[in-house]
């Protein structure tokens, strides 16, 4: 048995696990208890890490146009035929779609080789998705992708703002901290901004449930009224920053008044107020900010509106003070940091960086090879698959991502993909909605296999271990990305044989030439204090805050203590925010606001967290949340079906109705795909409008309609793992595939009558029918398949609702031998809980042998005795002779009858 | 209510017959403080009355025959009732209040209880009266029977009930090398009992067993042999089984003619009325040879209430007085349990809710109506059956619970249980504002 520490691949909290290795499985993980992230702790999904792994489902062959093909024709055929589309079409045809799943290395030589070597601006990732608005924000403020806080501000803060976040369930641990510290601290205040009333709402002090897209409105108000109270902290906007008399003019403009922010943000004025009061009047205030800020069409001014009210009042730069963007993806801030981005070059250094492609080019140059980089950005996520509609990009490498499922108007996305004429996909997992349009297919390793670092939303760098070898012929990214580009011709600049190799290298770019010049500051991005680490020393790497140099060789634990910022100036900038409303209008036809996201079991696409059934019991099902007033109107119920209606697509799932919805508003999980639900991508219902500065799309504001499914019938049905070929049901109007242990779950619905359903399941399952029952008035069904003993399958037909808890049956699913009891129970799916009677001793009044055992124990030592407590043997007296054996049995065991009174003992 | 006695303390209390419900009532009496002082029984079997019910298992050779034992012959000694075996009541007269038995025993009684029982009804065919037809109905029979089985050769069992198929069983499972044929007139077994699912699961069980069984025969005749005994048994439709025996069990005649003769009202029973009282205020008749409103009795059941019933009327404490009431058959054929209530099947009205598991030999089906049970049939595992008769007899409304109403009381109470949380619970949504 061995113990590894590594660092959760979930969510941005990046917390540190300790992994248990036993005999080449990866049995167990716990929080790192040394890890300044979690401190022991870790969530749902992070504690069953270990119950995700296994080689099922992962894809272990190299596949060129659907042949299984050996590594080395697999790596030939990419850079043949990405070199073939260069030289006919050139250099910016070219493109990659990376991830916020890659760890730092993989980034870098990702980035390395198509800016640096292939010569094409379009390398963008999926952060673009989630962090580019706070991005956007921060460089406009700070002149730094620079998250200035850190975790320990969350509990040092006085107060916390979350605006669009449900910490409780997308960061949990983050959410813990805070909790166990208002525990600590009573004093400590939460407000929870956000249109749902969410988990986060349960330690919250004040709720505001804000009309979605008006964030901007909500913090120029409060720019406005703090500048109207007096609470500005003058002296550090005087000294630190610029921008302010246009920010507030703007802010004054906008909203001036209480009465007209409460308006606009649709919330009671008296709340609002107390929000302004408690913001203004705490110096150790944090605002937390997530997708529900970012995912818009005017998101960077969100963010920016933010900054605004912490700079003009001196929040930040302190303990538990300061505008804290929280990123979604465990490696997002090292994609960044390595550039990874279409608009950044490399190291923090963007296109337009003053000497920046110079640098870059010098560093990047080897003996015989000079990088040939693009002048200029490239294409942004949703940009970039435009233009490969347009046919202007024809090659397209994907790793660790899904475009056809994360990105709006997903159709349009996939007749992109379809028409491209070159789909590299990079992968772990063998089914994948993108795998379809992929012509050369490569199998990537996972977590708990890959070695390498990723940066938390705290700047925090930590190790990721390789603890288990890839399954198959899968290999790391860094690794097929190298072998690419040494068939590429460019093996000088690409001759890596370890990933702290590749660290070491990142960490000398971002500490080359990195000094503060007249007109051009230092670059905040500095890690030069962890070159020439080696191999030990990257090994043993323990988790450390950015920057780290000669200066801070234990890392940075806040930025801009001194009030020093990374413009050019030195200040930083407040800006002139004008609020906007969603782009994504709404009209007759599409009357309801959209909005999406993660829910708390989930991750993504659920490639991952799907393996854990466990995971699976919290929502099973896609799902929409739904108001009351609205479902009224619509004419759907709780728990029901229906569909949701965009203009370019739809979306079938169950009804939620829930009063924590506001009224005309709608949410809608992301993480369903078609490799688990017939219809329920929630990017189907979004248009691909983005935010102008950083390119996000405006996932959380779509337009749709609501209305029933009509459904003639629903049904669950369980099958054994491994006992059916083909899914014939999938041509049901509604199926939703649950994964369990030891079998699936399937949750069906149809528009159409089922007339003969015993017929149906003989052409659905090999196995024939053993046990059913029915109730055809009400349209009930239950049936079950068992073959050899084993149970391979089981159906209700019914509402959900009437559902067994489903563990009974899962169980009887991973026996080899189903017992007669158990069979019997089968249909009803559990132990009746009533006790067991043992087997029948008296017919006539049902009364088991245990019962009688029992009874005779208790001083019942005959016949009549008997019959008088249980009524056994008073009818047809057959069991008279068994009565009297059991008697004789169990006599030795009797109780005496109470003595009598009188006697003497 | 009735309340007088019939039979003062000191009168004599005489009873025909020794059957179990003769015994059960006996039973009843000498508890009773006021019972009786003299009782006599006179039983035509040589022995006491036994477990009749237990003459199956008895003849399959699962039980002992000391098993089948009431009471021995001390006990009735011991209880002050005088016990007469062996001697058959022939003549009754209501005058002299006096009966007479074959060996010429006479006896005075003060109240008489004729509690004959029944015997097997014999079919109206040519040859029912030839050497090697038995019937099935006490120890004699089961002692004949068992030679039958030690013997081999062919049996025919006529009458597809469940005295019938006890019998066949009983006979294959005793007999090392016996043909055993049965023959029901109905086209299923057990047609008073069984709806055509049930019957085809019992057909195929026993036939799996080795039982042949010819359902829809129409008995002809049966053929003898030179000496007088049967040979052969031919039906309706031409077919031929040979036959060396020949079990009757289709179907009970009330033994009535005592009362008849004695000039009691009678039918196709002795008719008495909810007091068990006949025509002859001093003559009460019990069980299989009387009838009530027009129904004779064959199961214990109601005859255990009319034990109650007649007891008390004879000490004279209250009783509302004997009524039908519904019943549920519970039965073990062999090793399959039954039980069963209401209408064997469905009618127009009626929905019907059903479990089958044919490899595992359960089925149940309930028939309800405007969401009551009005019918139940529970085949194989019959342990919900007393509940379902409870609800049917309460005439519970189940329509809510009907999703669980075929596993069974214990899944109903759960969902009630959790139906009446949600009733309480007012919906917890969790918009609470913290301010």
């Amino acid at each position: 048995m061995t113990q590894a520490k590594t660092t959760c691949p979930y969510c941005g909290v990046g917390c540190g696990v300790t992994a248990t290795v036993e005999a080449g499985t990866l049995t167990a993980v716990e929080g790192d208890r040394e890890h300044p992230a979690n401190f022991g702790r870790l969530c749902v999904k992070g504690s069953a890490l270990h119950e995700t792994l296994g080689d099922q489902g992962r894809l272990t062959r190299p596949q060129v146009d659907g042949v299984d093909v050996s590594w080395e024709t697999a790596l030939r055929a990419t850079a043949e035929r990405i070199n073939a589309l260069r030289a006919e079409h050139g250099n910016q045809t070219v493109a990659a779609y990376l991830s916020g799943q890659l760890l730092t290395e993989d980034y870098y030589v990702a980035n390395k080789l198509f800016k640096g070597f292939l010569g094409t601006p379009h390398l963008d990732t999926n952060s673009r998705l989630c962090m580019a608005s706070a991005v956007a924000g921060y460089k406009r403020a700070f002149g730094a992708d620079a998250v200035p806080c850190n975790y320990e501000d969350l509990e040092e803060a006085e107060l916390i703002v979350l605006v669009g976040s449900n910490l409780a369930w997308n960061h949990p641990v983050l959410y813990q901290r805070i909790k166990v510290a208002k525990e600590r601290n009573p004093l400590m205040r939460l407000v929870v901004i956000d249109p749902r009333v969410t988990d986060s709402c349960e330690i919250a002090d004040l709720y505001l449930g804000v009309k979605p897209g008006t964030d901007a409105y909500l913090f120029n108000g409060l720019l406005a009224w703090m500048a109207q109270r007096r609470k500005l902290d003058s002296l550090y906007l005087e000294r630190h920053t610029e921008g302010f008399d246009e920010a507030l003019a703007a802010a004054k403009q906008t909203a001036g008044s209480i009465a007209e922010v409460a308006a606009a943000c649709d919330i009671d004025p008296e709340r609002l107020e107390t929000f302004y009061y408690w913001f203004a009047s705490q110096l150790h205030v944090v605002t937390l900010y997530s997708q529900g800020v970012n995912q818009s069409s005017s998101g960077t001014d969100k963010c920016n509106a933010i900054i605004n009210c912490h700079l003009a009042g001196g929040k930040i730069g302190l303990p538990g003070a300061g505008p804290f963007s929280i990123t979604g993806q465990p490696n997002a801030m090292g994609g960044r940091e390595v550039g990874g981005l279409a608009n950044q070059l490399a190291a923090h250094m963007d296109y337009q960086t003053p000497g920046a492609l110079d640098l870059v080019s010098r560093f990047w140059a080897t003996k015989s090879l000079t990088p040939t980089l693009p002048e200029a950005p490239g294409y942004k996520a949703v940009a970039l698959f435009e233009a490969i509609e347009r046919g202007e990009v024809k090659a397209l490498w994907v790793m660790a991502t899904n475009p056809a499922i994360s990105l709006p108007d997903a159709a349009r996305v996939r007749a992109a993909l379809e028409k491209c004429p070159l789909v590299i996909v990079s992968e772990c997992a063998a089914h994948t909605d993108l795998l379809p349009y992929a012509d050369i297919v490569l199998p990537a390793s996972g977590w708990s296999e890959k070695d390498g670092t990723v940066t938390n939303s705290e700047r925090c760098i930590s190790r990721q271990r390789g603890m288990l070898p890839p399954p198959g012929e899968a290999r790391h990214d860094w690794w097929i990305i190298g072998e690419v580009a040494k068939r590429l011709g460019f093996g000088e600049a690409f001759n890596y044989a370890h990933p702290w190799e590749i660290f070491d290298e990142h960490a000398r770019l971002s500490g080359f030439e990195n000094a503060a010049a007249p007109g051009s500051p230092k670059r905040l991005f500095d890690i030069s204090g962890l070159v020439g680490l080696g191999q030990d020393g990257y090994d043993a790497l323990a988790p450390i805050q950015w920057p780290v140099t000669k200066t801070a060789p234990h890392g940075t634990a806040r930025l801009f203590e001194d009030g020093e910022f990374a413009t050019a100036s030195g200040r930083a900038k407040l800006l002139a925010i004008h609020p906007q409303g969603p782009e994504q209008a709404l009209s007759s036809a599409y009357p309801l606001r959209l909005n999406t996201g993660r829910i708390r079991d989930q991750w993504h696409t659920m490639t991952r967290t799907a393996r854990a059934p466990r995971l699976m019991n919290h929502r099973a099902e896609p799902f929409m949340d739904v108001h009351p007033d609205d479902a009224h109107t619509a004419g759907v119920t709780d728990q029901g079906l229906a569909v949701l209606t965009a203009a370019k697509g739809e979306f079938r799932a169950r009804v939620r109705v829930s009063n924590a919805q506001r009224r005309g508003e709608v949410f809608v999980p992301i993480h369903w795909t078609d490799c688990f639900t017939q219809q329920a991508r929630s990017s189907v219902l979004i248009d691909s409008i983005t935010d102008p500065l950083s390119g996000q799309p405006e996932s959380k504001h779509g337009a749709v309609a609501l209305a029933p499914l009509a459904t003639d019938w629903q049904a669950t049905l369980l099958v054994a793992e491994g006992a059916i070929e083909s899914t014939p049901w999938c041509a049901s109007a509604y199926w939703t595939r649950i994964p369990m242990r030891g079998c699936q779950r399937w949750q069906l619905a149809n528009t159409q009558p089922e007339e003969a359903w015993l017929t149906r399941l003989k052409a659905w399952l090999p196995t024939p029918v053993s046990v059913w029952s029915k109730d055809p008035t009400h349209g009930r069904l239950r049936a079950a398949g068992v073959e050899n003993g084993r149970l391979r399958w089981w159906l209700m037909v019914g509402p959900p609702s009437e559902l067994p808890g489903l563990a009974w049956l899962e169980a009887r699913f991973n026996e080899t031998t189903l017992s007669d009891t158990h069979r019997r129970r089968l249909l009803a799916g559990c132990d009746d809980g009533a006790a067991d009677v043992g087997p029948i001793v008296c017919s006539c009044h049902q009364v088991g042998q245990t019962t009688i055992a029992n009874a005779i124990r208790e001083g019942d030592t005959s016949v009549e005795a008997l019959g008088a407590r249980l009524a056994c043997g008073t009818q047809c007296g057959s069991c008279i002779p068994e009565l009297k054996s059991l008697i004789e049995e169990e006599r030795p065991n009797a109780r005496a009858k109470q003595p009598l009174a009188t006697e003497v003992v | 209510m009735e309340t007088t006695s019939r039979c003062s303390a000191n009168s004599h209390l005489v009873i025909i017959g020794n059957g179990m419900a003769s015994h059960r009532l006996i039973e009843a009496l000498v508890k009773h403080p006021t019972r009786p002082q003299r009782i006599t029984v006179i039983g035509a079997e040589s022995a006491p009355a036994y477990n009749r019910i237990l003459l199956s298992p008895l003849l399959a050779g699962e039980m002992q025959p000391d098993a089948l034992t009431l009471r021995d012959a001390n006990w009735y000694a011991d209880q002050d009732v005088a016990l007469i075996l062996g001697e058959k009541v022939e003549t009754l007269d209501r005058k002299s209040q006096t009966v007479t038995t074959d060996s010429g025993r006479s006896l005075v009684y003060d109240h008489l209880i004729i509690a004959t029982g029944s015997r097997p009804a014999l079919p109206d065919v040519p040859g029912i009266e030839l050497e090697g037809v038995h019937g099935f109905r006490d120890l004699q029979d089961a002692d004949a029977l068992e030679a039958i089985a030690k013997r081999g050769d062919n049996a025919v069992v006529i009458g597809g009930g469940l005295l019938g198929l006890e019998a066949a069983e009983g006979l294959r499972k005793r007999g090392d090398d016996i043909k055993v044929n049965v023959l029901q007139r109905s086209e299923r077994l057990m047609n008073r009992q069984l709806d055509t699912t049930a019957a085809h699961l019992l057909k195929d069980t026993l036939t799996q067993r080795g039982l042949q069984i010819i359902t829809g025969a129409q008995l002809a005749r049966l053929e003898s042999d030179t000496q007088g005994r049967v040979a052969a048994v031919h039906l309706a439709d031409g077919r031929q089984l040979n036959a060396s025996s020949v079990i009757v069990a289709a179907g009970i005649t009330p033994n009535a003619e005592l009362g008849r003769q004695a000039g009691l009202t009678t039918e196709r029973a002795i008719v008495v009325d909810e007091f068990l009282t006949t025509s002859d205020p001093a003559i009460s008749a019990l069980g299989e040879c009387c009838q009530f409103n027009g129904t004779t009795y064959g199961l214990v059941e109601p005859i255990w209430r009319q034990v109650e019933v007649l007891a008390a009327t004879l000490c004279g404490t209250s009783t509302q007085g004997y009524t039908d009431a519904p019943s549920a058959t519970k039965l073990k054929i062999s090793g399959v349990a039954l039980y069963a209530f209401g209408p064997t099947e469905a009618s127009a009205g009626h929905e019907v809710l059903s479990y089958h598991d044919p490899e595992q030999g359960d089925y149940r089906r309930l028939l309800l109506r405007d969401g009551q049970i009005e019918g139940a049939m529970l085949y194989g595992d019959t342990s919900q059956g007393p509940w379902y008769f409870e609800q049917a007899l309460a005439g519970a409304d189940l329509n809510a619970y009907r999703q669980a109403l075929l596993f069974g009381a214990a899944d109903v109470e759960v969902l009630q249980a959790s139906m009446a949380d949600q009733h309480n619970d007012t919906p917890d949504l969790s918009t609470s504002e913290a301010a």
